[in-house]
């Protein structure tokens, strides 16, 4: 007898401010009348902390001893112990997303060492002869726009031979001169990382260039905290032999999920920072970093 | 003169139609189109409509239908559709009631109401005269004129289609329409369609594939991330693949793109195309770019297409989006799946897909919100920037504007941002990144060049269409800065108006005169140059200097081809030499026939060696078109003596015989006058050779029907005048050059027949001595040229026809002799004919012609050495014997339609003659022998008759039987002498059992009876008051 339950919520996107309503859904579809012990459905918001193994030794990390934050949880009872009719059954359901106390509800991350996810999970009782059921649904909070208005402050760079550090043998560079903007460093999440690049000269052919996006994740604990830095995409804007003095134009819109507002709590850090790369024909590999200010507006 | 004796005949019962006269009518229309005719035969089907038609009348309204369609179809009705009048009605009987035609014409004449000629056709209530004036109104769009003759009856054709005459319904839509597609430009200005006259991309895409290939190795190099059933993140690299093997692999990667989205699986397709866009980032066998372009932007398109349809099928429950729909209309889940996607593009790494995938997808925008295309295409033209190889970056930017022309055609500007940031980074193509590739390809500078110009041309079409002017300057200028480049200079001219070209045509000349040639053929230019000439003119003024300096370069490059011919099909001198002569061609006036002769005379000269013309058929081809555009009279086009040498040149068959066939056209189009102009007839004697010689046992119907029409339209503009034997001897050539088209035959016997009345007009009925034999020998001619017919109705239909000229000539051997003939071949009439592809039974067709051949017999007399009514009993001979289908009451029907001839027969004075011809009524002078001859003959035939319909009766076959009673009954009525009890009671007994079963129509049944109260008022006729008391309707319970 096969039996599906799943939670379909009302939102199509799946995005919910703090004070809304997370409304939705049961969907139970049974060839026959089915036999069950109540059915419930809870909420619960987690912050999600690993250490690494670069930070605190390869033991530390696999016993993993920051433990989950709690944001937000509760908890209904959906049907009492009974029988659902055979077909479709559709049971609505509405959370309020209120936390308790003084709580704050982060926006929904995915990253390596922080994870903030909200989910929804549904459990139907059965029989001993029967597996109970169980499902699960994440939804994705959005925090609440930021009330200071962000005021774009454009950053200018330029990079020749003389700018760089961190290399080794300064005379075997090419000559070069690489220069641009960036719009802005403060960003609003759901608007893209604009800017601009000209390759005013260069000795050595230009192979590639790309728009590194950078998380840079820090988990406080007792120990002290682990501050690690990975890569969440890498995006070419150019590539091959570009023409001289043009200004390629910089484009890069923030992934879902994977990004967030910027975030500093007194347990753990999350923020983005954007390396510009420049690959050059003789595999030379020019970065240019900038630390980002993310928000929500 | 044939017309005025008709006239003098005219016997017009207004209750049968006079079938016989309006098919001598219809025959005189066909032969002398003479206006007197038409207005007489209006009259007649005037009147005939406006009586009710009596009791056989069921039929007349088809057979008038019929007249009027032929003669509204401005065709010389043929024989086909005048076969259909024949007769039904030709009066007699057993016992055959003397008649009084004269009598009874003058009976019905005061009720036949006046017709006035003014400006009253009775073709003219159904050519559809105007209907653009009456916008969107629907009702009697075809019968627009007939309100204005009052006295213009109820148009059968009209009131078949009520209005609804598909075509002018379509008139009216589009009128109706109009003002709504005025309203919606009104109401988004820029929101403009792209018209027909933009050249689509699907046009060029056969021409790139085919210019740009290559003999090399290609190799495909595919990552597909996890392949399911491969090794995870598997490289494929395919080498050595041949040109043919890269097509078809590209092509089996568009299969997997649309299987992998049918089975769901989204991100499978979507790999595939990011792979698929990687490959335009590699331009190792750069020969092979454009062609390689062309393939895998197909399947970018097909990956549009598909995530378009998609999306817009998740929004269109409950009913289908309307294609104006807006952001408002689209639900979130679509515009999340939508979303979606272009969160997933966005994070495609490399550059080169990004742009490629999302290009693809840019409609969905549209699901978004409104103002998604026009913020994304300026983005995307600006990161083309970051495309390092210029080749590479010139094509992402033709793709893009071939996106952009289809989405959003209204915007402008990227198109415009793109062709200028073209410009500004084409200094890299002489940069050190491109030369060492193509030293490393060994591939030439000019060779490279011009795998830009369909990327190139292509943009610069999209900004020319449809925009202003200065624009175009501005682009002139830009390209002038760039030191006049000849690559953008030829695409300037290929992509903008021909007018705007032509008018700086001075400019242009100087321009191409200053660019380096570095790289890019100068004639090449002058081709170009020519291509917009050849379409508008420069200035007056200008068009000496402009021929002056194009001649000047056609005398420095003689024979360039053998080194051009590598770099590009189009670079051949071939083409070059052909836009020159558009050049000249354009700016001579436009009747100079000395100038296009010598340029002809010059062409040849140069294509001859070599065969060169065998490479250049499109080209030369046009030049006769060209030329067709401007000598439309073939008298002076013919005498320019190099055109038929130019002709010549056409040596492939199929190239050869269209080109005739266009000469031909024109010649139908524009040729008005008759002509008996020999260097014409013999110019287009030769052509219509060519045409005919290419019809073999391969040719489809269709094509020989074509060239048979145009043939024939050529024969028809043939005319010697007064001189007959020239024309004759014409014909007779004509049937030897074109005897493998049977049409073309079969309009010569036409034509002879003509010639036969024609002589016989002239000569005012009687003929010399000489003509006589001229005629005879017309006759001749169409008797030993129709056996050679396969379609046996054509046959049979043309022995009459030529039967009847040959009698209204005098020839009654002759004449004897095509009837017989007719009558010979009816037993090989097939029971089936196929028409239009399948097959129909022959036997209406060949009752048809039997009635048609009955009306005919009336007036020819008998030959002295054979029997009384000779032709009359073979023709009933041949009936009985042959082998009708099973269940068909066809021969009793002839037989039954033989009586009225027989009845007609016995008549003291017939009711039509041939001037000059004694028929029977003369020769036997109502002998009584003659009578009781006709009498047996009727005896027989309506003893066979109730012999078939007392067989009916058993076979229970009632329907049938009450018919054929009611028809016999009908003849007996209308020609029988029912003063004869015996006669009065078989009609009695016929009426009866025809309304035994009751498969009689009540309402004829009556109007029957009305008829023959209304008969019986005359004094004569006073015999038929009993009948009708015999004569019980039948009352239904």
């Amino acid at each position: 007898m096969s039996v599906t339950l799943d939670i379909r919520l009302k939102r199509a996107n799946k995005v919910y401010h703090e004070g809304e309503v997370v409304a939705g859904v049961i969907l139970l579809v049974c060839k026959e009348a089915l036999q069950h012990h109540g059915i419930s459905l809870s909420m619960e918001g987690l912050v999600n902390l690993q250490l690494s193994s670069k930070s605190v030794g390869v033991f530390e990390a696999f016993y993993n001893s920051v433990k989950p934050i709690q944001l937000i949880s509760s908890n209904i009872e959906v049907a009492k112990a009974g029988k659902v009719p055979a077909g479709k059954t559709e049971i609505p359901f509405e959370f309020p997303l209120i936390t308790k106390g003084n709580k704050v509800l982060y926006e929904t991350y995915h990253g390596v060492f922080v994870n903030i996810q909200y989910t929804l999970r549904c459990d139907m009782k059965r029989s001993l002869l029967a597996k109970d059921l169980s499902r699960n649904c994440e939804f994705i909070v959005h925090c609440q726009p930021q009330k200071a208005k962000v005021v774009p402050t454009p950053v200018n760079f330029t990079i020749t031979p003389d700018t760089l550090q961190n290399i080794r043998e300064r005379s075997s560079l090419p000559k070069f001169l690489i220069r641009g903007h960036l719009d802005a460093t403060n960003c609003v999440i759901s608007q893209p990382l604009t800017g601009e690049v000209v390759v005013e000269n260069s000795d050595v052919a230009i192979k590639s260039i790309e728009l590194q996006l950078v998380r840079v994740e820090t988990c406080g604990c007792a120990e002290g905290y682990a501050r690690d830095a990975t890569e969440i995409q890498n995006i070419q804007i150019a590539e091959g032999d570009v023409c001289h003095g043009l200004a390629i134009p910089i484009y890069m819109v923030f992934p879902r999920l994977f990004t967030c507002p910027t975030l500093e709590t007194t347990n753990f850090k999350v923020e983005f920072e954007v390396n510009i790369v420049i690959v050059l024909h003789d595999d030379h590999l020019i970065t240019e970093n900038f630390p980002l200010k993310l928000c929500r507006v | 003169m044939l017309f005025s004796q008709l006239k003098s005949l005219r016997i017009i019962n207004r209750n049968r139609l006079n079938h016989a006269y309006i098919y001598i009518l219809c025959i005189l229309i066909t032969y002398t189109q003479s206006k007197c005719v038409y207005r007489e035969l209006s009259c007649i089907l005037a009147s005939e409509k406006k009586c009710q038609l009596s009791f056989a009348g069921f039929q007349h309204s088809i057979t008038i239908t019929s007249v009027i369609t032929a003669v509204a179809l401005n065709q010389k009705p043929s024989l086909t559709v005048v076969r259909l009048y024949a007769l039904k009605v030709i009066p007699a009987v057993l016992r055959s009631r003397g008649r009084n035609y004269e009598a009874e014409l003058q009976r019905c004449r005061p009720e036949a109401a006046p017709v006035e000629f003014g400006d009253y056709h009775p073709l003219k209530p159904i050519m559809v005269t105007d209907t653009k004036s009456r916008r969107g109104a629907r009702k009697g769009s075809t019968s627009s004129s007939s309100s204005s003759s009052s006295s213009a009856p109820a148009d059968p054709l009209s009131s078949m289609l009520d209005g609804t005459d598909p075509l002018s319904m379509f008139a009216a839509a589009s009128v109706s329409e109009a003002p709504a597609m005025t309203h919606s430009k009104k109401r988004e200005k820029e929101e403009e369609v792209v018209g027909p006259d933009f050249e689509p991309w699907s046009s060029k895409r056969g021409e790139i594939l085919a210019r740009f290939t290559t003999t090399e190795k290609l190799s495909i190099n595919l990552f597909m991330g996890s392949d399911k059933g491969k090794t995870c993140g598997s490289q494929r690299e395919l080498l050595n693949l041949s040109q043919q093997d890269y097509a078809n692999r590209i092509e089996e990667l568009n299969q997997s793109l649309k299987e992998a989205w049918a089975s769901d699986q989204k991100v499978k397709a979507l790999k595939i195309v990011i792979q698929c866009s990687k490959l335009l980032s590699d331009t190792s066998v750069i020969q092979f770019y454009p062609s390689k372009f062309v393939l895998i932007t197909d399947i970018l398109d097909t990956f549009g297409r598909l995530v378009y349809d998609r999306i817009w099928t998740m929004c269109s429950d409950p009913r289908p989006l309307p294609d104006s729909f807006t952001v408002d209309d689209v639900n979130d889940t679509a515009k999340e799946t939508c979303l979606n996607w272009f969160f997933k593009i966005a994070s495609i790494r490399e550059l080169l897909p990004r742009l490629y995938v999302e290009a693809a997808i840019l409609k969905c925008n549209r699901f978004l919100n409104k103002t998604g295309i026009q913020e994304t295409l300026p983005r995307l033209t600006a990161m083309i920037r970051g495309i390092g190889d210029p080749l590479v970056a010139a094509y992402t930017r033709a793709y893009l504007c071939r996106v952009g022309m289809e989405v959003a055609p209204h915007l402008k500007d990227s198109l415009n941002r793109n062709f200028f940031d073209l410009l500004g980074t084409f200094r890299q193509v002489s940069g050190e990144s491109v030369q060492n590739q193509l030293v490393q390809q060994r591939v030439e500078v000019p060779e490279y060049l011009t795998l830009y110009s369909p990327a190139i041309n292509w943009i610069l079409q999209c900004i020319a269409y449809r925009a202003p002017e200065p624009l175009l300057t501005e682009m002139m200028e830009r390209c002038k800065k760039l030191g006049n480049n000849a690559l953008l200079l030829n695409s300037v001219m290929r992509a903008f108006r021909p007018e705007f070209v032509a008018a700086r045509a001075t400019d242009f000349i100087g321009m191409i005169k200053d660019c380096d040639e570095a790289g890019f053929p100068k004639h090449l230019l002058f081709g170009s140059l020519g291509r917009s000439l050849a379409c508008a003119d420069p200035p007056e003024s200008e068009r000496l200097t402009i021929l002056n300096e194009a001649w000047k370069v056609v005398t420095k490059v003689r024979s360039p081809q053998v080194e051009y011919r590598c770099y590009d099909y189009i670079c051949d001198h071939t083409f070059y030499y052909v836009s020159i002569t558009f050049i000249h061609l354009s700016f001579i006036s436009r009747s100079q026939k000395r100038e296009v002769n010598t340029v002809l005379a010059d062409i040849i000269k140069h294509m001859t060696p070599d065969r060169a013309f065998e490479d250049a058929y499109p080209q030369l081809q046009s030049v006769i078109r060209k030329i067709l555009t401007y000598f439309q009279d073939f008298s002076v086009l013919f005498s320019m003596e190099r055109f038929l040498p130019f002709l010549d040149m056409f040596q492939k068959d199929s190239v050869r015989v269209e080109v005739c066939r266009s000469i031909m056209e024109v010649f139908i189009k524009h040729q008005v006058e008759l002509t008996r102009d020999p260097v014409i007839l013999n110019a287009m004697l030769h052509i219509c050779k060519t045409m005919h010689d290419s019809v073999n046992a391969l040719t489809l119907e269709d094509e020989k029907r074509s060239l048979a029409l145009l043939i024939i339209g050529f024969i028809r503009m043939v005319s010697f005048g007064r001189d007959f034997e020239q024309q004759l001897s014409f014909c007779v050539e004509a049937r030897a050059t074109f005897c493998n088209l049977e049409p073309v035959l079969v309009q010569l016997i036409h034509t002879v027949n003509q010639l036969a009345m024609e002589t016989c007009r002239v000569m005012r009925g009687s003929h010399s001595r000489k003509t006589a034999a001229f005629v005879r020998a017309c006759a001749a001619y169409s008797f030993i040229t129709i056996p050679s017919l396969s379609s046996i109705f054509s046959r049979l239909s043309l022995y009459l026809l030529s039967g009847q000229v040959a009698l209204a000539n005098q020839c009654l051997s002759q004449a004897d002799a095509f009837l017989k003939a007719a009558v010979g071949i009816l037993p090989d009439v097939p029971r089936s004919i196929s028409v239009e592809g399948k097959l129909r039974s022959s036997e209406s067709f060949l009752l048809d012609f039997i009635n048609n051949f009955l009306a005919t017999l009336l007036v020819v007399p008998d030959h002295p050495e054979h029997g009384v009514l000779y032709l009359v009993r073979g023709l009933l001979n041949m009936v009985q014997d042959y082998t009708w289908e099973d269940n068909s009451d066809a021969k009793v029907r002839v037989y039954v339609s033989a009586l009225p001839l027989l009845a007609a027969m016995s008549q003291e004075t017939y009711l039509y003659s041939i001037p000059k011809v004694d028929s029977n009524e003369t020769l036997y002078g109502g002998d009584p022998k003659f009578l009781s001859e006709i009498n047996k003959l009727c005896e027989t035939l309506i003893g066979q008759i109730l012999d078939n319909l007392k067989a009916l009766g058993r076979d229970e076959s009632t329907r049938r039987q009450g018919a054929l009673a009611f028809s016999l009954f009908g003849v007996l009525l209308a020609h029988g002498d029912l003063r004869n009890n015996k006669l009065s009671q078989l009609a009695v007994n016929l009426w009866n059992l025809c309304h035994k079963h009751g498969y009689c129509e009540t309402g004829i049944s009556v109007r029957t009876l009305e008829y023959i109260k209304h008969q019986a008022q005359q004094h004569d006729m006073t015999h038929l008051t009993d009948t009708v008391q015999r004569l019980a309707l039948q009352s239904r319970t």
